[in-house]
Formats: structure tokens, C-alpha cells, sequence
């Protein structure tokens, strides 16, 4: 076993090796999903706790699914509704969730480095699921499984990524992930949505969107925020799906069996047109909903083992 | 009262020269200069230096103490005995206090607290009132209790106009006006300097041009008004072409930098470490040598520490909601050696920096080992080598960026007006 980490933090830190043994755990996960009887004892008498200061539905549905088909006791906490309300830091939000002996922690924060803070200040697995700018790593692992799925290899592909990339942290996690993979990644979007430095990441970078999808494998959709449709990054909706949304036009110059996806939640008619997101022939972005409780399955898991390891080695007296 | 220091390396920032000598102390002033071994006066104290260094103590411009508002953060006595243990003979005090220091009346408050202090404590008060940027302080009332600057800090003056009658107004007393050159549209909830590193780690950055366009207004309404400005702290090589031409066309302006954008660079922030948050951020390498080769040919003026204490509580949090600023009093003498054991700049020009420029920018009479000037003096050994625990300084804050560095340089002995303040020497 190769996937040593004690939490998943970010993609940046896990080797190619990690990766594939993580999307390997994943791929028997998914074939278990499909089954009528979804069921594992891996994570049988553990506490998973779901801290979102942030609201989302779908990441956190997605591990609480997760955690209960591997058989651990889930908790959801909003906490941008409770403590946090009161004046509690970061932190002593996080000892006081460590006082009740959780063994993974998945969590979501609007500020960039917050998760890794956190984590620090706990002796149970953390699993970033999101913050701030910085990285998404799980998201990145289900599109990484959902594209290998589809193209039968997670190497040498061209991979373009549209949209949003300054303010998405799915990009910067899905970059570095096909980067590390050995992929050729373009980035397209306009100027103002695009991260400074980004010229020297070895990527690709396009401002004519049609330029940039020419012959490529993957269209990788981002979700354009709407505080960031009111002309401060871009003129209008309209003029920004004419430049940059998805439509049958410029996905017919990708290559033919292009696939098309999407993190959701969608903005229909603004990053991508709605026809196109249904068409079963090109959009895998139901299959990246389906992926995403399989590798979060296999993530959870993982760190379960490094856990009980780490606890054989210092434990006295448990059985 | 007569105190001799033989066998001294003097370091004199005006002659800019380094040599071994001996100086004399009377009454509080320096009563001259002369050989190594040198007889001592009859009834005179005598120190032997031993070879070490003997220089003007320093001046650091711009130290935030808590007084009034947050004296758990930092008091008049705690940053003193800092100081004096820092070599730092005389404290130039931040009106950024809560509330400013905005009033004669405040004014003559921290006056009075700052008498807790073994060191000389200059003030320096807001320029508008509150900080807000609407009206101007009264500059005269201010300028004659010994305000030594007018700044509103890290908050820039927006209104052009306003800036504009500020310096004006200021003329008319010879008052000196601080700012603080960054673009306030451009740096908003900006925390890092753009570039690659801020990207991958997702935190909102602002190019280094902000701080180009809020040099390049000041020095406008400079060359407009013919006032009397310095800018706290320029920190990239992009606004240096501007600083050389308002020079050359004869305005009456300096600049300084914090000792840490001399020191560290963008990448020392690593995995989100909140005590490297500063305003304005850290900079590039390149950036970083290019401020310390400006120091060293004079077009940087002066080094200070931005001494900006913080509690735990502001700092462990995550990287953007940090309190931004460091202590700097105890570290400023070591992370400057740094720069002369690099071979960057001289002690000479060191001391030009930290003692001499701000002595002469803010007409004080230190900052000079030359007979009549104030008996304010360090004795310190630059090769000393330490390894620094955040815990042991004597800031009531211990939010410094070198917890755990290795430095160099001593401290053995501080004098203001030739009365020890720190060191058991004499």
C-alpha cells in the first residue's frame, strides 16, 4: 500500500502512485454502488463528522453517503450557522469537535489554508473538501476517475479546463492532479478570471475559446459564481456565454469523442448550454456525481487504515 | 559624569567609516574621539570594548505600541525594555493606536505614559482625523507638542484633494507627512504579492504596480505642493525609477522599508504561517535584492522595524483573516547583520539607515558618533550567534517571523544620554 497520508489536505501532496492506488480503491467502490445491497463494514464504529462552514448540498450528501455505506456514524454540522455566529475561532470550533472523539473529519471552509490550520489542532483524519481558493482534492480524484472511466487512461490526454479559473479551487486541484498524471492542460477563460502567474505552471493558456478546444479530450466546465457576473469580472451573462459557454458549435472542435464535464451546480445558458449538459453521448457530469461518493468511499477508507495503523503503533492496551 | 569606551570598532555612519578607536562621554554627550588606547580621564568610567562594535544607537521609525488601546498587546514600559535590550536608543511611536493619536490632548497622554519607558520615545500623529480620511489634524497644535510626523498609517489618504491640502497645509509648519504608497483599489483584501506562489495556495494578492501607482500620486502631489514627504516603506524595484526622479527634480522626499522585506521573501509564508503576513506583503527574491542593493547605494533612506505587536488570538486564524504585522524591536539589530554577513551592505551603511537617515529625516540629534550629539550608543558584537526563541523576547507579543532562526549579532551595552539602559558594562 502506497497511500501513506494522514489527511488528503490537497492533491499537491500526494504522489502519482497515491492517486492511482486511491482511483484503483474507488473503481471497486463504484462497481459496489451499483449493487442493491451497498454495503462495507470499513469504517464500522468510526465517527465521521461533516463540518461545512460554507453551504453546500452536494459535496456534503456525497460524504455522508460515503460514511454510511462504509458503515460509520455520520453527524452534519452548519456550522456557518451556529458557533461561528457567536464569536468561536476556528479553532476552538475544532477542539471542541475533537473533544467527542470523531476518526475523520471532512471539512469545508471559505478561506484558503483554513482546513490545513485546522488540522493541525486534531488528532482524528481530516479530508479538505474544499477551501477557499486553494484546493478541492476529492473533486479532483472523481474527475480523474470519471475521465479514466470514459477515455480508459488518465495519461497523455489534452485537457482543456474553462471558466473561472482565479476564483475555483476545483482548478487549481484538477491541475496539479492531470499535471502530476502527465497531461497536456489548457486553460481558457477571460483575463480577468484567470490567476496571476499562471503562464509559468506549464500549461496552456487560451483566451479564444474555440482556439483552445480545438482536438481535445476532456472539456472540463467550471461554474461561474454570479456575485462575479455583475461587470466586475465580466461585462453580462450573455456576452459571457457567447466568448466562453459551452454550446454544440464549439464542442464540434474538440476531438469527436470528447467528453464534457461539469462540477455542478450548473448555471445553464451562462457557462454551458442546457442540451449539451443532457446529451448522454458527451456529458459524463452524471457520472462525476456517481464517482464522487465511490472515491470519497475510497478516501475515507484509506485514511481509516492509516489511522488504525498509527494507533496500533502507539496504543497501549487496545485490543 | 565621565564614561570612556577604549578599544572600540566605532561605527560612524556620517564619515561612513569602520576603525578601531576610543570615544568620550560627557555629561550625556559625545566629548570626542581618539586612539585605541587612549588614557582615561581622571575619574572616569572606563569601558574596554574589546574590539567590538560601537555604534549610534538606533532610531526605528514607526513602532506600534498599544498605548492607548491595547495595552495587553504592547505598553510604553514593555516596548522600552525591548528597545533598550534591541539597542534601539530612541522609538519613533505609530499614531495608529485605538483610538488615534489624533488630538493635542492624546498626544499629551501617550507624552506622559511614555515616561515608563528607559528609551527616548518620539511621536508621530494621524494626519486626518480618526484615520478616516475626511479632515485634517491640527498640525500645528500637534507640530508644536513634538508630533515628528503626520501619517495615517497603512490607511492611505483616498481623496486626492485632501492629500493635496495636507501637504500644503504641512508646508506652511515644515511639517514632515509619511504615506503609505499603495493603490487602496488595487490592494483591497489583498494579502500577498501576485505571482505564482499566491496562486497555487489561493490567496488574494495584488500585483507589485499598486504600490508604483500610490508612489507615483504622492510624488505628484509632492512636485504639486513642494511638500515634505516620506514614504514608509517602498518595497519593490518597479517604484525605485520614480523615487530617482522626483530626486533629480529636487523634491523633498525620502523612502524606507521594513527590515523584513529586506529579509524574507514571498515564499517564507510556506503552508499558510500567519506571523509572515505583513503590509505590504512580501515580495519576490529578485524584489528583495534589488531593496537591498538600493539601501546600500542610498536610495532607500531608512530601515525600521514596523515593530507591530499582535496576540495569539490575531494570529491563529487563517491566513487571510490574520492580523497583518510582527514585533520587530529585538530582531531589527540581528536580521540587519544578516544583510552585512551576507556581504550586502556594510555596518557603516547599516547604521546610515537605521540611526543617521532617521535622525536627519526627522530633525532628531542622534543617530551620530560625533562630538556634541546625544550619548545614545550600542555596544554589540556582530558575530554572536543565537538561535532565537519567540518566547524569551521581551515584546508582550511574541509574533515574530524568526522563532527558531539562527542570527548573529549581541547586544552587550545601551546608553541614552550616556546613562546605561541596558547591559551590566557600566
Amino acid at each position: 500500500m502506497s497511500f501513506r497520508a494522514r489527511h488528503l489536505l490537497g492533491i499537491d501532496h500526494l504522489k502519482p502512485d497515491e492517486i492511482t492506488e486511491l482511483l484503483d480503491l474507488a473503481q471497486d467502490y463504484a462497481a459496489l454502488n451499483r449493487r442493491t445491497v451497498k454495503h462495507s463494514d470499513a469504517l464500522a464504529g468510526m465517527t465521521l463528522i461533516n463540518m461545512f462552514f460554507e453551504n453546500s448540498t452536494r459535496t456534503q450528501a456525497s460524504f455522508e453517503l460515503a460514511g454510511k455505506r462504509l458503515g460509520a456514524d455520520v453527524m452534519n454540522m452548519a456550522v456557518s450557522q451556529s458557533s461561528v455566529k457567536k464569536g468561536e475561532t476556528l479553532i476552538d470550533t475544532a477542539l471542541t469537535l475533537n473533544a467527542m472523539q470523531p476518526d475523520l473529519l471532512v471539512v469545508r471552509h471559505p478561506q484558503s489554508g483554513a482546513v490545513n490550520l485546522l488540522a493541525e489542532k486534531v488528532n482524528c483524519a481530516v479530508i479538505n473538501a474544499g477551501d477557499g481558493r486553494h484546493e478541492h482534492p476529492t473533486q479532483a480524484l472523481l474527475d480523474a476517475l470519471t475521465i479514466r472511466r470514459a477515455k480508459g487512461r488518465l495519461h497523455r490526454l489534452t485537457i482543456a479546463i474553462c471558466g473561472d479559473i482565479a476564483h475555483s479551487r476545483v482548478a487549481r486541484s484538477n491541475l496539479i492532479l492531470l499535471g502530476k498524471m502527465e497531461n497536456r492542460i489548457r486553460l481558457i477563460g477571460p483575463a480577468t478570471l484567470m490567476p496571476a502567474g499562471v503562464g509559468d505552471m506549464g500549461v496552456e493558456l487560451f483566451e479564444d475559446m474555440r482556439e483552445g478546444l480545438k482536438g481535445v479530450d476532456v472539456v472540463m466546465m467550471l461554474r461561474l459564481q454570479k456575485e462575479r457576473m455583475d461587470g466586475g469580472f465580466i461585462p453580462s451573462e450573455r456576452e459571457y456565454f457567447h466568448r466562453f459557454g459551452l454550446d454544440a458549435e464549439k464542442l464540434a472542435l474538440a476531438a469527436p469523442d470528447a467528453i464534457v464535464m461539469h462540477p455542478g451546480p450548473m448555471n445553464r445558458g451562462v457557462e454551458i448550454d442546457g442540451t449539451l449538459a443532457d446529451d448522454i453521448n458527451r456529458s459524463v457530469i452524471q457520472d462525476q456525481v456517481e464517482m464522487g461518493v465511490a472515491v470519497r468511499m475510497a478516501a475515507l477508507d484509506l485514511l481509516a487504515r492509516n489511522l488504525r495503523a498509527s494507533r496500533g503503533r502507539t496504543a497501549v492496551g487496545e485490543p | 559624569m565621565d564614561l570612556i569606551f577604549r578599544n572600540a570598532r566605532l561605527i560612524d555612519p556620517e564619515a561612513q567609516t569602520d576603525a578601531l578607536g576610543s570615544l568620550r562621554v560627557t555629561d550625556g554627550v559625545i566629548a570626542g574621539r581618539g586612539a585605541p588606547e587612549e588614557p582615561a580621564p581622571e575619574g572616569a568610567t572606563v569601558i574596554d570594548a574589546q574590539g567590538r562594535a560601537l555604534a549610534p544607537g538606533l532610531i526605528d521609525w514607526g513602532v506600534k505600541i498599544g498605548e492607548p488601546g491595547e495595552r495587553h498587546k504592547e505598553s510604553f514600559r514593555s516596548a522600552g525594555l525591548a528597545a533598550a535590550a534591541a539597542g534601539v536608543t530612541t522609538i519613533i511611536a505609530r499614531p495608529d493606536t485605538t483610538p488615534p493619536l489624533d488630538t493635542p490632548e492624546a498626544l499629551e497622554f501617550v507624552a506622559r505614559r511614555a515616561a515608563d519607558a528607559p528609551v527616548n520615545i518620539r511621536h508621530m500623529a494621524a494626519l486626518t482625523k480618526g484615520r478616516e480620511g475626511r479632515e485634517m489634524v491640527e498640525i500645528g497644535f500637534l507640530t508644536d507638542l513634538g508630533a515628528v510626523a503626520f501619517t495615517d498609517g497603512v490607511r492611505v489618504v483616498r481623496d486626492s484633494k485632501l492629500m493635496s491640502r495636507c501637504m500644503t497645509y504641512a508646508r506652511g509648519l515644515d511639517a514632515l507627512i509619511m504615506g503609505h504608497p499603495q493603490d487602496p483599489g488595487l490592494t483591497h483584501g489583498a494579502v500577498a504579492t501576485s505571482g505564482k506562489f499566491a496562486s497555487l495556495y489561493g490567496i488574494p494578492a495584488v500585483s507589485p504596480m499598486a504600490e508604483v501607482m500610490g508612489l507615483d500620486r504622492d510624488l505628484a502631489l509632492v512636485a504639486m505642493t513642494r511638500g515634505r514627504y516620506h514614504a514608509d516603506q517602498i518595497t519593490v524595484a518597479a517604484s525605485l525609477p520614480a523615487l530617482i526622479r522626483a530626486r533629480e527634480a529636487g523634491l523633498d522626499v525620502t523612502a524606507g522599508i521594513s527590515i523584513h522585506h529586506l529579509t524574507l521573501n514571498e515564499f517564507d509564508v510556506g503552508d499558510y504561517r500567519t506571523f509572515f503576513r505583513f503590509t505590504p506583503p512580501l515580495r519576490s527574491e529578485d524584489d528583495r535584492l534589488s531593496m537591498v542593493q538600493a539601501v546600500a547605494e542610498g536610495l532607500i533612506d531608512t530601515i525600521a522595524s514596523f515593530h507591530t505587536p499582535q496576540d495569539e488570538e490575531s494570529k491563529r486564524l487563517p491566513f487571510e483573516a490574520a492580523a497583518p504585522g510582527a514585533v520587530g524591536l529585538q530582531t531589527l539589530l540581528p536580521a540587519a547583520l544578516r544583510l552585512y554577513h551576507q556581504g550586502g551592505l556594510s555596518l557603516p551603511q547599516l547604521f546610515r539607515a537605521m540611526s543617521l537617515n532617521p535622525a536627519r529625516r526627522l530633525r532628531l540629534p542622534g543617530g551620530r558618533l560625533s562630538e556634541g550629539a546625544p550619548a545614545d550608543l550600542i555596544l554589540f558584537d556582530p558575530d554572536a550567534p543565537f538561535v532565537l526563541d519567540r518566547f524569551a523576547l521581551l515584546s508582550k507579543s511574541k509574533n515574530t517571523p524568526f522563532d527558531g532562526a539562527r542570527m548573529q549579532g549581541r547586544v552587550l551595552g545601551t546608553w541614552v544620554a550616556g546613562t546605561p539602559v541596558f547591559g551590566d558594562l557600566a
